[in-house]
């Protein structure tokens, strides 16, 4: 108990120093060009890869290559809201300002890969299974990740009062955080018609080398691209608060009436 | 403690909560959550006739029968978890996936002890992902006979290219 | 190519997806970049001597 006031303490001195919202703006403008260009440059890669040279998959045929899109999709929907829950925690704990605004902005982001996420799925199980949708475990916990994003998206800009907003926002991120390792295990803990990972910690992955590859690269090129879009957003919405705080300050507001 | 320490284990104790709460509830609906019954499943405790399920598991290789009346095809086919088997009968296309030894979804009615009327076929994808040639090298190589179950553990495969397999499949005597 | 319009339509929304979210944010940026400018300058030339911390980068 003795060690944890100082661990919250350092832990706050350091989000304050490394993150406040004026050396983030300074830092984003000098990542940015970093995250931008490798994440096209791997994309391209990765999805020219998957679609045009990587051998089509023996039973499936060539709609294998909606997996190099449907995969990293998935696995941003799930990190995605992992980085909204960790901003709800540096908000509700440290009321980290940028924390807040970068809640706000990977939101409506998330949302839209995990709808990527689900309309990939249904394109490939139509053909496949048979079927656009059923409701087992691991397509209904994703559908619930989609929702869970856009009540976020809501109510962070439910409130006149932006500060509760940001509160009420990171209580439901926290919340919604428990539905991730369902949507993880769903598919070992109850029988489900998705198939289990095939890239998993303890075993050799069962997916050929030759389809690996541009799996990997488009994983690694598209979340990329992901942080860049939430990056760019994010110093966006520090210039933009900054425009609102100079927009109201008493000198320029005696001006404008 | 500082105002943030108090935050911050406020936090932790409401998701640990949260979490155990929603395991609980995960765990006694466990039942519900569950995609499909087994055949063995069915054949133990039959459910009535009127209510519909969804029995999972391998077609077995060998029993497939297809025919046609009029334009639509009607099949008959066994269902086994490798404990009891369940005889499908279906009118309408099968998905693209489905061949014997693969895994199946069938939705309907079961008539027991061993019968079942499905309405609807999903084929169930596994987690292998493999070049056509590379199935063909494992299969003339006689590693693996895709009607009769899963394929062998991934690494006597996996770093096999299209090449080596196409190779393989010229040099290995046709097997069947 | 087998099932070509479910991998089209695939690579399609996922193109279209891309594309509108980086476009969305490169404009924004550009945006507020110039609007922040545009005020810190008029705002600096109003009180020269005694500019606010927030208002100079």
């Amino acid at each position: 108990m003795n060690a944890t006031p100082t661990f919250t303490a350092r832990a706050g001195g350091f989000f304050h120093r490394y993150a406040n919202p004026g050396r983030f703006l300074k830092l984003g403008a000098r990542l940015q060009p970093w995250l931008t260009w490798p994440a096209v440059v791997l994309t391209l890669v990765g999805l020219g890869w998957g679609l045009f040279f990587s051998p089509a998959d023996w039973q499936q045929g060539d709609s294998v290559r909606i997996m190099y899109i449907h995969v990293p999709a998935a696995m941003l929907a799930s990190g995605g809201y992992a980085g909204l829950a960790l901003c709800g925690v540096l908000s509700l704990v440290w009321r980290h300002p940028l924390a807040d605004l970068a809640a706000v902005e990977i939101g409506p982001v998330g949302a839209c890969i995990t709808a990527l996420c689900l309309a990939t799925g249904s394109l490939w199980g139509k053909p496949m299974w048979g079927t656009w949708w059923v409701w087992d475990a691991r397509l209904t916990s994703v559908l619930v990740l989609f929702f869970l994003y856009l009540g976020h998206i809501a109510l962070i800009r439910a409130f006149d009062d932006p500060q509760r907003g940001y509160r009420a926002a990171a209580i439901l991120a926290l919340a919604g955080a428990v539905d991730l390792p369902i949507i993880k295990f769903s598919v070992q803990w109850w029988n489900t018609l998705h198939q289990p990972d095939s890239i998993t910690l303890t075993g050799a992955p069962t997916m050929s080398s030759s389809m690996l590859w541009p799996l990997g690269l488009s994983t690694l090129g598209i979340s990329l691209g992901f942080a860049a879009i939430v990056v760019a957003r994010t110093r966006a919405a520090v210039m933009e608060s900054r425009i609102r705080a100079l927009l109201s300050s008493p000198r320029r507001k005696g001006g404008a009436a | 403690m500082t105002r943030k320490t108090r935050r911050l284990w406020l936090v932790i104790a409401c998701v640990a909560c949260l979490g155990t709460a929603a395991g609980l509830i995960l765990r006694a609906f466990s039942s519900d959550i569950v995609f499909f019954v087994t055949p063995s499943q069915v054949v133990a405790a039959p459910p009535p006739k009127d209510r519909t399920v969804k029995l999972g598991g391998m077609v077995v290789a060998g029993s497939v029968k297809r025919e046609k009346r009029g334009e639509t095809p009607i099949s008959t086919f066994d269902v086994t978890d490798g404990q009891a088997s369940v005889t499908v009968h279906y009118e309408g296309i099968l998905p693209d996936l489905f061949r014997e030894g693969q895994s199946v979804v069938a939705i309907g009615t079961a008539t027991p002890p061993h019968d079942f009327a499905a309405a609807e076929v999903l084929a169930k994808h596994d987690e292998t992902y493999m070049p056509k040639e590379v199935a063909e090298a494992l299969k003339k190589a006689g590693k693996w006979d895709p009607r009769f179950g899963p394929p062998p553990s991934a690494t006597s495969w996996n770093q096999m290219t299209v090449q080596d397999a196409r190779k393989d499949i010229s040099a290995a005597p046709a097997t069947n | 190519m087998t099932h070509l319009p479910y991998i089209l339509a695939s690579y399609g929304l996922a193109t279209a997806m891309a594309l509108t979210l980086s476009i969305g944010a490169a404009l924004r940026l550009r945006r507020d970049r110039a609007r922040l400018d545009a005020l810190e300058r008029t705002s600096a030339k109003r009180t020269a001597p005694s500019a606010q911390a927030g208002a100079t980068p």
